[in-house]
This record gives C-alpha cells, sequence and structure tokens, in this order.
C-alpha cells in the first residue's frame, strides 16, 4: 500500500485503532502544511537580500557559511537575544496579540494550497474565497498593533492600512473570480485542473496582472510599502516592536510575499501541472514551488527598482484605474465565457491543448480590448493633466515677466 | 473517534461557543472601546466557526470577510476618530438595571421555548445527511423562481448605503 | 450531531447580549456593536433551522446572505452617522443626542 499517499489506511492495515491512525496523519499533515512555509521564509530572507544587492551592485551576505547561506539563521539568533520591549501605554494583550495573529493569517492560506492531485490540506469547495478570508485576518493585525503601541507614526501607519488594504481588497476580489468563472468551481483542486489544457495567465492575463498588482499592495512592500515607509513614519506599524515580535512581522511580510507567489502559481500558472506529476506526487510540489519562485523573483525585482509612491497616488491608481479595469475586465470575460459557451467554441475536453485554442484566442482579445480601452483612457487623463499643468506655468512665466517689464 | 465521551465536533462546539458567547460579553462589559471592537470580532468569528459545524462554508467565509474584514475594522476605525470618548466616564446609562430584567426575562422565554421543546424538537438523527452545496445556494440566488429579486434588492440597498454614507460623513467644504 | 436546541440556546444567548448591549451602553458605537451581535443570533437561527429542518431549501442561506449585506449597511451608515454627530456636538454619548426633545 502507498504509505506515503494513504497514511491513516497504511496505519490502520498495521493493526492500529482507525480512530487514532486517521487522528495521526491528519496531525502530520497539519504539522507539515504550517511548518513549510516557516522553514522557507528563513531561507527568503537570505534569497531577498543577495538578490536586492544584486540589483543594487552589492554582495549581499557572504560571511556566514557558504554564500552567506547561515546569515538568517544568525540574525535569528540576534534576534532571539534581543530585550523585548513594551511600550509605555501599551495596550498590552493586544500588542502582544497582533504579531501572531500576521503569522497565522499568512500560515492559514496555506491550508488550501493543492501541492499535489493528492496532498492539499483541505479542498474546500470555497477554496478561492478562504484566501481573501483569511488575508483579510491581516489587515485586522497590522489595525491592532498600530492601535496598541501608542505611537503616532504607528497609529499614521495604521490608518494608511485601512486606506491602502481595504482598497486593493477589491481589486484582488474581481481578479480571483475571474479563474473561478473559467475553472467553474472554487475549489483549489478543480482551478489547478481546469488549467491542464491551457494556463489561465494566457487566457486571462488582464486579471493576472490586476492579481500581481494587488497582491504586491497587500502585502505592503515597495512600490506600495506606504504603511511603514521609513522615510516619513520611521516604520509606521511595527516601529515600537522589537526582538521575536518584530521578527514574526518581519517572517509574515516574507512569508505573505511567497504565498502571494503561490496564489499566482495556483490561480494563473497551473499550479502543480507539469509532466509526470500524477505519478509522482513529489514533482507536482517541485513544480508548484518552482512556478511561486518565478513570480517570487518577479515581485522582488519590482520591489527593487520602483520608488514608493505616494498615498494619493497610490489611492487613484487603485480607485481611478485598477477597480475600473477589474470590472470592465470581469464583464468582458463573462460576457465572452457566455458567447462561446452558446456558440459552442468551448473545448469538448478542457484537457485538450488544440481544442481550448479557440476560447482562449477570443478571451485573449476581450482581455486586449480592456487593456487598450484602459490604457488609452489613462493616457488621455495623464496628457490633459499635462496640459493643464503646462497652462499654469506658462500664466506664471507671463505673469512674472509682465511684473518684471514694468 | 470520541475524546473522553465528546465527539470531535461538540469539542469544536464548545470552543465556537465560548469564542461567541465569550466575545458577547466582552462587548457588554469593557470600558475600552478599541478592546470592545477586537471582543467583538472574536465573537464574530465563533460564529463563523459555527456555520462549519452547520455546514455552511459559504457563508461562513462570507462571515470572516464581511464581519472580520470590513465591518470590524470599520468599528475600530470609527473608535480611533472618536477618540477622545473611547473612555467615557460612565460605560453605562442610568437605566442599566431596568434593562438588565428586561433582558433577563427575555432569555428564560426563549430558553423556555427552546427547551421545552416548542421550536428545538428536532432530534440530530433527524437531520438530514443529504446538505445543499455552495453551488445550490449561488444557483438559488441568481434564479428567476427563487431569490434573483431579492438579490437585486440587496446590492441596490448596498450601492445606497455606500452613497449615504459618503454623503453623511463627508467633510463639507468651507463656506 | 449537536442537537438543534443547543445552538438555537447560544442564539438566545447571544441575542439577548446584544440587547442589552444596545439597551444600557452609552456610546453609540458599542450600541452599534450590540446591534451586530443581534444580527449574528438571527443568523446563526437561520442557519441552524435551515440545517435542521430543510437543508435542501436555499431559503434559509439566502436569507443569512441578505442579513449580512443588510449588517454591512447598517454598520457603513451607522458609523457615518456616528461620525457626523462626533462632528457637530463632540460626544458619541446617545444621551447627548437631544436635539428633537425639547
Amino acid at each position: 500500500m502507498d504509505c506515503i499517499n494513504q497514511l491513516a489506511q497504511c496505519l490502520s492495515a498495521g493493526g492500529m485503532d482507525s480512530g487514532l491512525a486517521e487522528f495521526i496523519s491528519i496531525f502530520l499533515g497539519v504539522t507539515l502544511t504550517a511548518t513549510f512555509p516557516l522553514l522557507v521564509t528563513i531561507l527568503l530572507i537570505w534569497v531577498e537580500r543577495k538578490f536586492a544587492a544584486r540589483i543594487q551592485d552589492r554582495i549581499g551576505p557572504n560571511r556566514v557559511g557558504p554564500f552567506g547561506l547561515l546569515q538568517p539563521l544568525a540574525d535569528v539568533v540576534k534576534l532571539l537575544g534581543k530585550e523585548n520591549i513594551t511600550p509605555q501605554g501599551a495596550d498590552k494583550p493586544i500588542y502582544n496579540f497582533a504579531p501572531p495573529l500576521m503569522v497565522a493569517s499568512v500560515l492559514l492560506i496555506w491550508a488550501v494550497v493543492p501541492f499535489s492531485p493528492y496532498h492539499i490540506g483541505s479542498d474546500l469547495e470555497i477554496g478561492a474565497l478562504y484566501t481573501i478570508a483569511v488575508a483579510s485576518i491581516g489587515t485586522l493585525a497590522v489595525m491592532m498593533a498600530g492601535w496598541a503601541s501608542n505611537n503616532k507614526y504607528a497609529l499614521l501607519g495604521a490608518f494608511r492600512v485601512v486606506a491602502q488594504l481595504i482598497s486593493y481588497e477589491v481589486p484582488l476580489a474581481m481578479a480571483i473570480l475571474v479563474p473561478v468563472m473559467l475553472a467553474g468551481s472554487m475549489s483549489m483542486q478543480d482551478i489547478v485542473t481546469a488549467q491542464y489544457g491551457m494556463w489561465f495567465m494566457f487566457s486571462a492575463p488582464v486579471a493576472a496582472f490586476l492579481f500581481f498588482i494587488s497582491s504586491q499592495a497587500e502585502t505592503g512592500r515597495a512600490p506600495f510599502d506606504l504603511l511603514e515607509a521609513e522615510s516619513e513614519l520611521v516604520a509606521g506599524f511595527n516601529i515600537e516592536y522589537s526582538g521575536m515580535k518584530f521578527a514574526m512581522f518581519f517572517a509574515g511580510e516574507f512569508m505573505h510575499v511567497f504565498t502571494n507567489g503561490v496564489l499566482m502559481a495556483v490561480f494563473f500558472s497551473g499550479g502543480w501541472l507539469g509532466p509526470f506529476a500524477e505519478q509522482a506526487p513529489i514533482l507536482g510540489a517541485i513544480y508548484l514551488l518552482g512556478k511561486a519562485s518565478v513570480w517570487y523573483m518577479l515581485s522582488l525585482w519590482l520591489r527593487n527598482s520602483v520608488p514608493r509612491l505616494r498615498i494619493d497616488q497610490m489611492m487613484n491608481f487603485n480607485w481611478k484605474f485598477l477597480v475600473p479595469m477589474s470590472i470592465l475586465n470581469l464583464v468582458v470575460t463573462a460576457f465572452l465565457l457566455q458567447v462561446i459557451k452558446q456558440a459552442g467554441l468551448g473545448p469538448a475536453d478542457a484537457g485538450n491543448f488544440l481544442q481550448n485554442i479557440p476560447q482562449t484566442l477570443i478571451l485573449l482579445l476581450g482581455n486586449g480590448f480592456v487593456a487598450y480601452v484602459m490604457l488609452s483612457w489613462a493616457r488621455s487623463k495623464g496628457r490633459a493633466a499635462r496640459a493643464a499643468d503646462e497652462a499654469k506655468k506658462m500664466n506664471a512665466a507671463t505673469a512674472a515677466s509682465v511684473a518684471v517689464g514694468d | 473517534m470520541v475524546i473522553g465521551g465528546l465527539t470531535p465536533e461538540a469539542i469544536a462546539f464548545g470552543f465556537f461557543t465560548i469564542l461567541t458567547l465569550g466575545g458577547a460579553l466582552g462587548v457588554v462589559l469593557n470600558k475600552n472601546l478599541v478592546r470592545g471592537s477586537v471582543w467583538l470580532i472574536v465573537s464574530l468569528f465563533g460564529v463563523a466557526g459555527l456555520f462549519v459545524l452547520l455546514s455552511a462554508p459559504f457563508l461562513a467565509a462570507v462571515q470572516v470577510l464581511v464581519y472580520i474584514g470590513a465591518i470590524g475594522i470599520l468599528f475600530t476605525f470609527a473608535v480611533m476618530l472618536t477618540r477622545s470618548m473611547t473612555n467615557l466616564r460612565q460605560r453605562f446609562t442610568s437605566q442599566w438595571w431596568s434593562s438588565l430584567i428586561v433582558v433577563v426575562l427575555l432569555f428564560v422565554v426563549l430558553m423556555a421555548g427552546v427547551v421545552v421543546p416548542v421550536w428545538g424538537n428536532a432530534r440530530p438523527e433527524d437531520a438530514s445527511t443529504v446538505v445543499a452545496t455552495t453551488v445550490d445556494l449561488g444557483v438559488a440566488l441568481v434564479d428567476g423562481n427563487q431569490f434573483v429579486l431579492p438579490f437585486e434588492v440587496a446590492s441596490l440597498l448596498l450601492t445606497a448605503a455606500m452613497i449615504g454614507a459618503i454623503v453623511i460623513a463627508r467633510q463639507h467644504e468651507e463656506e | 450531531m449537536v442537537p438543534l436546541w443547543m445552538y438555537l440556546a447560544v442564539a438566545a444567548a447571544l441575542f439577548c447580549l446584544g440587547t442589552y448591549t444596545v439597551l444600557s451602553r452609552k456610546n453609540a458605537v458599542a450600541v452599534l456593536m450590540g446591534v451586530e451581535l443581534m444580527l449574528n443570533a438571527v443568523n446563526l437561527n437561520l442557519v441552524a433551522f435551515w440545517r435542521f429542518q430543510d437543508p435542501l431549501n436555499m431559503a434559509g442561506q439566502a436569507f443569512t446572505a441578505f442579513v449580512l449585506v443588510v449588517a454591512a449597511a447598517e454598520a457603513a451608515v451607522g458609523l457615518a452617522i456616528i461620525i457626523a454627530m462626533y462632528r457637530s456636538r463632540r460626544s458619541v454619548a446617545v444621551d447627548d443626542v437631544d436635539m428633537l426633545r425639547w
């Protein structure tokens, strides 16, 4: 019997009480899925620092261990040894509860990540909705931290959080609706298998773009790092945290970025799909993490090359560009899907690459239309703003020359 | 599997009940309203857990999304905006004892209805094991013969509430 | 399975706690929180009855969804009113809003 994929049956066949066997297999599964992202985070810190260093023409960590690989461990030891400070006037229970809540909100997403055809924490029928619902708890954690620190910078950070994270949840949710529509299901496993013939990033590139941008904003990283803006708010909501409590926020942020990469892989680039993934489930996990790493690197690249936005620019970008775009995209995709269904152009067998081509082409055209409309609209707006700006400057210049002439 | 005579479901029920009622008690009794909104969120999270036990996972996820992700944060935000009043000198109005009597009476009446089985007489064995899924709910919400009209009315209500909230809370321009 | 009356008892207790919050608290924000608790008790009842009486008829779940919508609308408008009130009266105590009484 397959002891790796069906541990419970394997144990009870060995003469164990069936209830206990089931409990052990569930317990092991939970422990593994919860520990794995935490362990990956340690590696991610090294990857991120090395990557940022290369982009900025530095070498990065290189002292501890080969290629500086043990640097994160040294950091952990340092953070463990630091004093845990609680500021005076802080609301202690809330102050102490916020960091674990932050980590938990990210960890909970991993419960529905499908690693292989057989390995998934729980294949909920509402998996996609679950990921949004759980991620929204992170907003609460940041809010609690900002409030409980009893510090004006922290409170300002918390106010910005409300503005930013809640606004960007709108295009995020709308973008997830597109793969859900294409797959006809909210279950993560169904979404992955529906991409057998064609990855959704090819039939819904606009949705992939929207999801990528707004998930970058959800993590609170550059160019959207307004909630901790070092140069304005010093560190925003986590200014008063030190030692392991700070490390939890830090780890939560890193894990969130990688988790977003995993979600990108699941929703838009086929999750565990790949050659021989059904036969050898371990390959599925490797494919998933490989695809996630590509998205993760892309987000690091973005982080290290784009400067921070101003708060009004960020809100304008969301409400005047991303939200209308996501609504238009949703409507166009839904309409085209119905047309395809009525015209019988949809693939008879969703797993067949060739049968998927007509549907993908039509959807791609729709996406191109959405992108063209939004971009030309944004361009005309930008042009008008620039013209108004220049007219103002011209007026000021003439006024000045008139004044000099007198 | 049975642990100490209790099924895992009963243990989960107890846990979520404690969260729900403990959180509600926190809302009633706390002095500091920011803590009060955190207690409110705890309570609503417990209700979401009870929804899962009642095999309504969609409603549980929406409960977490709407209540914790939106309403809870809205409450925290409102408390912060009206900050100078978060520690009112008196928590309760002068009629707290009369309302206590009313509420206790209400509770007794409700419990009488539940325990002397007027409403709660369905035995657990009677509950059917076939349960409608999220797909059924989705179909029902947009089916012309079922709930499409309430669905549209709800969306209209949300739009109206959104516009109303913006208009009311908007800072008036300097006049 | 946990019997129906237990869910109903929890909902009744939640409703009573919410009612008490509404009737006795001074702060208007706390009063709104009490209303949210009451709405949730109603939701719990709706879902419990749906599960135990007629789990194939979607009326219970659909109504719960509508109550959620109403709760969201109520919270948004209610808090907007409280903030407007705080701006004009510098107070969020329910006793202080007595302009219509003379």
